[in-house]
Formats: C-alpha cells, sequence, structure tokens
C-alpha cells in the first residue's frame, strides 16, 4: 500500500508537450511520470531542473515545481536547490550538449560531490534544438550542419565520465524501453548521491535512427544485456551467451561449448567498488560486445548535502555563538563611554530612511 | 629624556612596508588594533602584490599596509606618510612617493647592502640622496641584527629567527605612539602559544626588545602622542568591508528569518566573504565553495528558489562570468545578492588594486533588458549596512541586487560601533500566502513584485524559468506580452525608489561646486570637501549609494550649484550614467586609473582649478 496513491497523470502538468511527433522524449517523461508516482513522495517535494536543449523543456510539462535554466548550468541550479533543501527530491533533466558540452564542468563536479539528485542524460548525439549540429557524444567522422565534411574528434562516452568523476551511480537505458527504464529510474530514485542515467533517446528529425543497430527491438536480446545485481550476465535470444573475464578482460562465451558453464559467467554487483569491471561493462560496444543496459555502478558514499548538514549541526552542538547580536559583540571588542562621547546614531536613522 | 622629540598630532599616517613575506600586513594590523582600542579612529589600506611571493627584494615584491589614526573622525588611510617603516631598500623606493615632506624614516640599515641596492634597481649606493630624501628624518636601526642578538639564548632556526623581525619594527612603533603592548602579547600568546610556545617567545621578546629600544635611543627618535579621538558611545570593533559584507548578510538572514546560502568561487580582492561566511557554521550558513563563478551563482540562485537567502561574491572577472546566470534571476524574478568588490581591469587586470570601473557592467552587462538594482558601499564598516539593505530590497522585491564594493573598502579597515539587531529595519520576504490565488507571476498592483512560492509548500507547484512567460507561468512568444513584460520589470527596479532615502548633501544645500562621488571613494572626498568648506569655499559633497534607482530627489540637489563635478575611479563610468539619467546639467570630472584610491590633495586641487575657472 502506497500513502499517496499517485498516478504518473498526477505528475502531468496542463501545458501542452511540445517535442516532435515521435520523439523519444515522451516515452521517457511516461516512465520518470510513472516512477515519481511510485516514489510514494508527496508532489510539493519534488523539483524538477533542466537546462537548455529539447529535453530541457520537461520541467513544463511536470506538475511539480520546476525550474528551466540556462545552457549547461541544471546541474549547478540544482546543487543548490539540494543543498538548501536536502528534504526535497530533485531531478536533473539534461542532454548531451548541455551536460558534456557547455556544461560539463558542472556535471563532472556534481557527480564528484555525490548531491543525492537524479540526472537523466538524454543522448541523441546531435544537438536537436539548434538543428543538427554534432554533439560531443557524436561519433567520429558524421556529417552534420557544423561538420559537412565529417568530424575529426572522439566522443565521450558519458559513463566513463562518470565513473572517472569518482561517480556513485551510472545506469543506461533506451527510451524504447518504458519498463526497463522504469526499473532503472526507480534505482536512480532509491540511490543516496548523484544518480545518473544515460538514456540511449532518439532525435526523429535530426539523427533519426543513430541508435537503431543498438535498440532494435528485434534484435534487443542479441544486441543489448540486461544487468541485474546478483544474476549471471546473460544475453542472447536462447539466454546463453555470457560475459566471462579471460586474461583480464571481458569476453563474450557461449554457456556449454568450449566447456563453459553457468558457473564461469560473471555475475553483476553494481554495489562493489569495481571501477575496471564496470568501465569495461560500459566500454562494450557492438558488434564484439552486446550494449550493456542497466545499472552498471550503484556504491555507497559520502552524500554532499548530508555532509553539508551534519557540519552545521555538529558546529553548532558546540557554538558560542548563537546569534547574531552574540556574533557582532565576539571577539576583540571595546567600550567607547567617555565624557566626550555623543550618543549613538542608528545607521538606518541617520540616512533618513521611512 | 630631555633630548626626546614629542610631536602633539591630531591625525598622523603610518605606513610598514617590507617584503611580502616579512609580515608587514599583521605588523599593520596589530598596530591599528592597539590604537583603535586605545579610542583612536583609525583607517587602514593594506596595499600588496598580487604574487604571494614575489622575487625577495625587489619593488614588486613589497607588501606595505598604512594607517592613519586620529584625535578626530579619520575618514581616509591618509595621502601620505608621516612616519615609514621600510624593512629593505625596494621598500623604501616603493613607497618614496607617499611620505610627508620630512617624514621619519625607520629602516633596517642591515638590509642597505649594495646587493638589495641592486635587488632594487638603485643605480647608486645612496638611495636616500637618489630619492631625494636626505632632509627627511632618517633613522636607521639595525633590525636583523639586533634580532638575531634577540633570540641568541633560544635554539632557534635562522629562518624562524628572521621571522620575528616584523616584531621588533612594532615594538619600536609602539614606543613611538606609546601604545601598550598587551594587546599584542595576547595575540602572540593565542596564535603560537600551545601550537609552539618557543615561537611565541621569540615573538615577545623581540617585540619587547623593539620597544626598549625606542626607549633608550629616544634622543634620535622621535615620539609621537594622538589622543583619543571624541566618538559615539558605544561596543566597538575594527572591521573591514569583506567582513562587514559577510556580517550585513548574516544579520539580513536572521531577520528575514531565513537560511543563509552562499554559493562562490575565491577570486582576488573578494574572497574573504566567502571565507567569511564559511566560518559561520554556527549560525547555519550554508557555504557552497562551487567549480567556477559560474557554479557559485547558479548554486546560489538554486538555493534562492528553494526558498533561501542566497548571495554570491566576486570581482570583476568573475561578475562577467555570472552575468547570464544574472539574466536568469532577472527573468525568474528570484531574489538573489552579487557583492562585486571591484578591483582594476579589464581582463585580469589589477587583482590587488582598487577601482570603481564595474558599474557600467553592473548596470549593463546583460543580454536583453535586463534592469536590477545596484548599491554601492562607501565605506569598509557600510558594507554591513548595505549588504544588509541589498538582501532587504531582493527579499521583499524579488530582484538581483548588485552590490558594489571594492578593495579598498574589502581590505581596508575601520573602528566601528556594533549596532544591536533591533536597531535595523524589519525584513519580509514577499511569501506566497494563499495557493487559491498563487500564479507565478501575479504582481502586487502597486510594486509589481510577484510572490515567492518554494519547493515543499503544498498547493504552490509551478514551473518558471528563464523564456518569457505570461502571468500564469507558461511559455510565451506573445509579442504583447514580452513587450509589456520588458516595461514591466523596468518598472518594478524602478519603483524600489520608495525604499531608498534622499540624496543627502554634506555642507550647504547650494553652492559654487558640487562634488559628486559614489561607492568606496567617500573618505577621500569627505575629506577633501571639509579641506575646501575650512578655507571658505562653497563647495558640497553628494555621495551616492544607490546608483539603481537614483534618488529621487537628485536633481533638484543638482540644481542649487554652479558646478558639479562627479570624481570616480574609472573614465566617467557614473558621470556617463547621470548625463542618461539626470541630463541638463554639465558634470565635470575628476578621474583616476591608477589602481590606488584618491588623494585628498589631488582632490582639492582640482576643485581649486574648477573653482577658479
Amino acid at each position: 500500500m502506497t500513502k499517496f496513491n499517485y498516478t504518473a497523470k498526477d505528475f502531468k502538468s496542463a501545458a501542452e508537450v511540445r517535442w516532435c511527433p515521435g520523439c523519444g522524449d515522451y516515452a521517457i517523461m511516461n516512465a520518470v511520470q510513472k516512477t515519481m508516482a511510485d516514489m510514494d513522495i508527496e508532489h510539493k517535494d519534488f523539483a524538477v531542473i533542466s537546462g537548455i536543449g529539447c529535453s530541457s523543456r520537461f520541467p513544463y510539462y511536470m506538475s511539480t515545481y520546476g525550474f528551466h535554466t540556462i545552457h549547461g548550468r541544471a546541474a549547478a541550479v540544482a546543487s543548490g536547490v539540494k543543498s538548501a533543501n536536502p528534504e526535497l527530491t530533485v531531478w536533473v533533466i539534461t542532454g548531451d550538449g548541455d551536460s558534456l558540452a557547455i556544461g560539463g564542468n558542472h556535471f563532472i563536479h556534481l557527480v564528484r560531490r555525490n548531491i543525492d539528485l537524479n540526472l537523466i542524460l538524454f543522448n541523441n548525439k546531435i544537438y536537436g534544438l539548434t538543428k543538427g549540429q554534432y554533439s560531443p557524444t557524436s561519433d567520429r567522422g558524421i556529417i552534420t550542419k557544423t561538420s559537412p565534411f565529417g568530424t575529426i574528434e572522439d566522443s565521450f562516452v558519458p559513463g566513463q565520465l562518470v565513473l572517472g568523476s569518482r561517480g556513485t551511480f551510472f545506469a543506461r537505458a533506451v527510451d524504447n524501453n518504458i519498463k526497463h527504464t522504469q526499473e532503472v529510474l526507480a534505482d536512480a530514485a532509491q540511490h543516496k548521491g548523484t544518480s545518473i542515467v544515460e538514456i540511449l533517446q532518439n532525435c526523429v528529425i535530426f539523427n533519426d535512427g543513430i541508435h537503431d543497430f543498438i535498440t532494435d527491438p528485434k534484435f534487443r536480446a542479441e544486441r543489448q544485456i540486461f544487468l541485474k545485481k546478483g544474476e549471471p550476465m546473460i544475453f542472447g535470444e536462447q539466454g546463453n551467451k555470457g560475459l566471462i573475464l579471460e586474461n583480464g578482460r571481458l569476453k563474450v562465451a557461449i554457456v556449454g561449448e568450449n566447456g563453459i558453464t553457468l558457473e564461469d559467467i560473471l555475475v553483476h554487483d553494481p554495489s562493489e567498488d569495481n571501477l575496471g569491471l564496470q568501465v569495461a561493462l560500459i566500454n562494450m560496444t557492438l558488434p564484439e560486445f552486446p550494449v550493456a543496459m542497466g545499472v552498471i555502478r550503484s556504491v555507497e558514499a559520502l552524500v554532499y548535502d548530508q555532509e553539508m548538514k551534519k557540519q552545521i549541526e555538529t558546529v553548532q552542538l558546540k557554538r558560542k555563538v548563537t546569534c547574531m547580536d552574540e556574533l557582532l559583540q565576539s571577539g576583540n571588542t571595546w567600550v567607547v563611554d567617555g565624557e566626550n562621547c555623543s550618543e549613538p546614531v542608528k545607521f538606518f536613522d541617520n540616512k533618513c530612511f521611512g | 629624556m630631555k633630548n626626546t622629540k614629542v610631536i602633539e598630532l591630531e591625525e598622523v599616517a603610518i605606513r610598514f612596508s617590507g617584503d611580502s613575506g616579512d609580515g608587514m600586513q599583521l605588523t599593520g594590523t596589530l598596530f591599528s588594533d592597539t590604537s583603535a582600542l586605545l579610542g583612536n579612529d583609525i583607517s587602514t589600506f593594506p596595499d600588496y602584490p598580487s604574487e604571494i611571493r614575489a622575487p625577495q627584494g625587489t619593488v614588486g615584491g613589497v607588501s606595505g599596509f598604512q594607517v592613519q589614526l586620529g584625535t578626530k573622525k579619520i575618514t581616509t588611510p591618509g595621502d601620505l606618510a608621516h612616519v615609514l617603516v621600510a624593512m629593505n631598500p625596494a621598500a623604501l623606493k616603493a613607497n618614496a612617493a607617499f611620505l610627508n615632506p620630512g617624514a621619519s624614516i625607520i629602516f633596517d640599515v642591515d638590509s642597505f647592502s649594495e646587493k638589495n641596492f641592486e635587488k632594487a634597481q638603485f643605480k647608486t649606493t645612496d638611495p636616500f640622496t637618489e630619492l631625494k630624501l636626505n632632509d627627511f628624518s632618517l633613522i636607521p636601526v639595525p633590525i636583523t641584527s639586533l634580532t638575531k642578538e634577540s633570540l641568541k639564548y633560544l635554539e632557534l632556526d635562522n629562518k624562524s629567527v628572521l621571522r620575528c623581525k616584523n616584531m621588533f619594527a612594532l615594538g619600536l612603533i609602539c614606543w613611538m605612539f606609546d601604545r601598550p603592548l598587551d594587546y599584542i602579547e595576547r595575540f602572540i600568546q593565542s596564535k603560537f602559544g600551545k601550537k609552539s610556545p618557543v615561537v611565541a617567545e621569540a615573538n615577545l621578546k623581540v617585540l619587547h626588545d623593539g620597544y626598549n629600544y625606542g626607549e633608550n635611543l629616544q634622543h634620535s627618535t622621535p615620539q609621537y602622542i594622538v589622543h583619543p579621538a571624541p566618538i559615539e558611545k558605544g561596543i566597538y570593533r575594527n572591521i573591514n568591508g569583506n567582513y562587514a559584507t559577510a556580517w550585513g548578510f548574516l544579520a539580513a538572514a536572521e531577520k528575514a528569518g531565513l537560511e543563509l546560502f552562499i554559493g562562490s568561487y575565491p577570486i582576488t580582492p573578494a574572497t574573504e566573504v566567502l571565507q567569511a561566511l564559511s566560518e559561520r557554521k554556527d549560525l547555519g550558513v550554508k557555504s557552497f565553495q562551487a567549480e567556477d563563478e559560474i557554479a557559485g551563482i547558479c548554486t546560489s540562485i538554486g538555493a534562492a528558489f528553494a526558498g533561501h537567502l542566497a548571495v554570491t561574491s566576486t570581482s570583476g572577472p568573475g561578475f562577467a562570468l555570472k552575468s547570464e546566470a544574472l539574466g536568469l534571476s532577472v527573468m525568474a524574478e528570484l531574489p538573489l545578492v552579487v557583492v562585486n568588490v571591484q578591483r582594476g581591469g579589464p581582463s585580469t587586470g589589477l587583482p590587488t588594486k582598487t577601482e570603481q570601473s564595474d558599474l557600467l557592467q553592473s548596470l549593463y552587462g546583460r543580454n536583453g533588458e535586463s534592469p536590477l538594482v545596484v548599491l554601492a558601499a562607501s565605506t569598509p564598516s557600510d558594507c554591513f549596512y548595505y549588504a544588509y539593505y541589498s538582501a532587504k530590497i531582493a527579499l521583499e522585491r524579488m530582484v538581483p541586487v548588485v552590490l558594489l564594493t571594492d578593495g579598498f573598502l574589502g581590505n581596508g579597515s575601520e573602528p566601528w560601533r556594533v549596532p544591536a539587531m533591533d536597531e535595523l529595519p524589519p525584513i519580509t520576504p514577499r511569501r506566497a500566502t494563499n495557493p487559491e490565488l498563487f500564479r507565478p507571476y501575479n504582481r502586487d498592483p502597486e510594486t509589481l513584485v510577484r510572490e515567492w512560492a518554494v519547493p515543499g509548500m503544498e498547493g504552490y507547484e509551478h514551473r518558471i524559468g528563464g523564456l518569457e512567460k505570461n502571468a500564469a507561468g507558461a511559455v510565451s512568444h506573445d509579442p504583447e506580452n514580452h513587450h509589456i513584460n520588458t516595461q514591466i520589470r523596468a518598472a518594478k527596479v524602478e519603483k524600489i525608489v520608495e525604499m531608498i532615502p534622499d540624496l543627502e548633501v554634506i555642507g550647504e544645500p547650494e553652492g559654487d561646486l558640487l562634488v559628486v562621488g559614489w561607492g568606496g571613494t567617500y573618505g577621500h572626498m569627505i575629506s577633501s570637501v571639509q579641506v575646501m568648506q575650512d578655507a571658505g569655499k562653497k563647495v558640497s559633497l553628494a555621495h551616492f549609494n544607490y546608483i539603481k534607482p537614483l534618488p529621487k530627489n537628485a536633481s533638484e540637489v543638482f540644481s542649487k550649484f554652479k558646478k558639479i563635478v562627479v570624481c570616480e575611479l574609472n573614465l566617467g563610468q557614473f558621470a556617463s550614467y547621470l548625463r542618461d539619467k539626470v541630463p541638463g546639467y554639465q558634470y565635470h570630472q575628476v578621474n583616476k586609473m591608477k589602481g590606488l584610491p584618491f588623494s585628498v590633495n589631488e582632490l582639492v586641487e582640482n576643485f581649486e582649478k574648477l573653482l577658479e575657472a
């Protein structure tokens, strides 16, 4: 039984949703609204913060508190919101341009601080709102309006960036798989600390099909591996392919071939502080490997907003100064009370304030 | 004893100067505090290089601290020093131009060596002749060797011994000015006593030896008497502008019943505001040292959205980085105070020197029509009140406020009668009170101010952002709506004129010359105007603390004078603003871009010329 009995509908605002027909954002928003309803947290305590980009229109379509900020700065604004009021449940909606280009600095520092909020990174490998320029996750060589002869730079792998910034939670999902996205978002919401969820999202207009090779539902079982805590890393139509470690490297093995048994297949443990394996999972690409989906890393660590609160409480337990009057009169002060001294004039009287 | 030369002065300026590692800032501060405790009014001016340790012995590495103390109200650290303490030839060279004719120069004769003359780029081995200082009162003191001698009995390494040199100079100066040593002794004990008793002992020993040296050699050393100043009764403390600013925000948060959040990034000369607030976890301050200037303001905007009194501190280059986010707070109509402790620009400019050249940046340095409130503090201690009032305006009018101080105010200190909290006006944040009627951009018909509803308040859930909105808070690209909202945002700021006091005229309300200034130049402005008034000239001062909006009686004040001169540490930014906002007057200008405050003398000269013309 839940306390509030919210449904996804309770999180929809009256604003008309204006993403392009067929945009992957719709599915993601439905998943977020469903997740929020299931969280059983009072509606008034949600704050959704976004930057700039197509996905960043998101807060307007939510009936919660929302703040559509400026390009790249959602992580910084959200850090302020959560630090100021740790009681709030804060979600950041952002994209590959917003968080990995103009807002890259805020993104890595948010992750490093481990502020308890959930960030959904809509990765469509393109600038959509400005109509089709390459982004920091666009693959080398891609032809776009600003790279008519192909890009000459390599892309970020968001998960690498998160783990390199000492991230405590990283998960990956696909926009067209609503059920799985919801599961991942629910885990992200549970995690204490900065949860980064990369969602491979399709821009139907400027980069249509960019993730199709990975995300095509027809080949989902072969091309994606769904990692679950405590379960062997198994995939494939037959459910007989799995990941093993050989000479320190990941390798796809088939259960029942070459003496491989289910026992040999790696068991997923996102809560283990095993950066090497987790980065290796993040790095898996087709065709050699399936692409890893689900919660890849979820470890416990100190949480910034709670530590900030705790530090204040600790200092206040032993404090000598409890209010401004005490502070003003603390330390090196002296009293002037000589015969030739005049009565004090209050500053705001002196300056003829009303 | 009969040989002692005793000089009685109403005010005297002393400059401590040495290598940036010589401890001159501490020496000056301790002497100032001691004088303030004795009841002198004081004003201080630290002048230090931007390199923490520039090459030893070079003019570039000289760090100075000037304090003026007096028997009456002291408004400036003094143009020219009466006494200079020079720890090496470079310090002498750097300060020669800032000495009163005939000033006393106490110098460490041990460091006046050929090697050091060369480092300071003297052409000869007679720096005094080279700098034309021969008829000054030269007091050679072997500070280094006496310090070494003094500490011979202790087993201290040479480096630690030399670190005590400044205490010898301090002891000597305390004798010259008849200052008791007890305050300094207490300071040394509390700083080193527990950590390193031997260092404490060494410092105390050298301090006393310096004092006794003065007493023993008094035939060659003048002694000065400066009587206490008659001032207002009350509890006093010394405070610099950065601390006063920080404490003003603390006071505002307490008065408003809100928590205080500062998101900020270290930058000279504003860093101390962040530091001073980070110290105050006891009062519940949430301090967030952000990854950059942009995150500094953005975290503060987030905290304002969440219902805190949110402030951010910076200086010119950082203010430039914050400008886009400042525009967001204009659009979102959230309360926010940005304090800009101005320094010399453009670009990195003169990080440790003062200037007033960010005025137009503060007023106009954003995209779009982006009006906000601009205030400027005018003395180190009144930074407290203007910080307080900035917060009051921001919270009551849901608007970002830029508070301009500068390096001179931020680092300069003065004795301050501390107010009681009940002396300060109430602050009533515009919290939303009725969820049925709440719409994000519903406005008070009089003030045009929207209401503040924050996450966690039930029934007020709403969305804001950088896009133009209609009253209900929905995104709107409607031409009429934008046209009207642009005017409303401007009018909202203009209406704040009701909250600000009339412009005061110091002196007669009419006359031959009105001297106009703003912000941190106040001390030098008032001193120079008083010099003119004492000479019987019909000169008055109008000093602005409220830049946008301007006090409503500005034009009326201006109309009573034959001439108006606007003095500022830039090329004329306030003058051009006045030409726009208070047209119909000829504004003469006095401008200075040397990274230094005005001197009273140069102002007086300019005013005299204007009166003659």
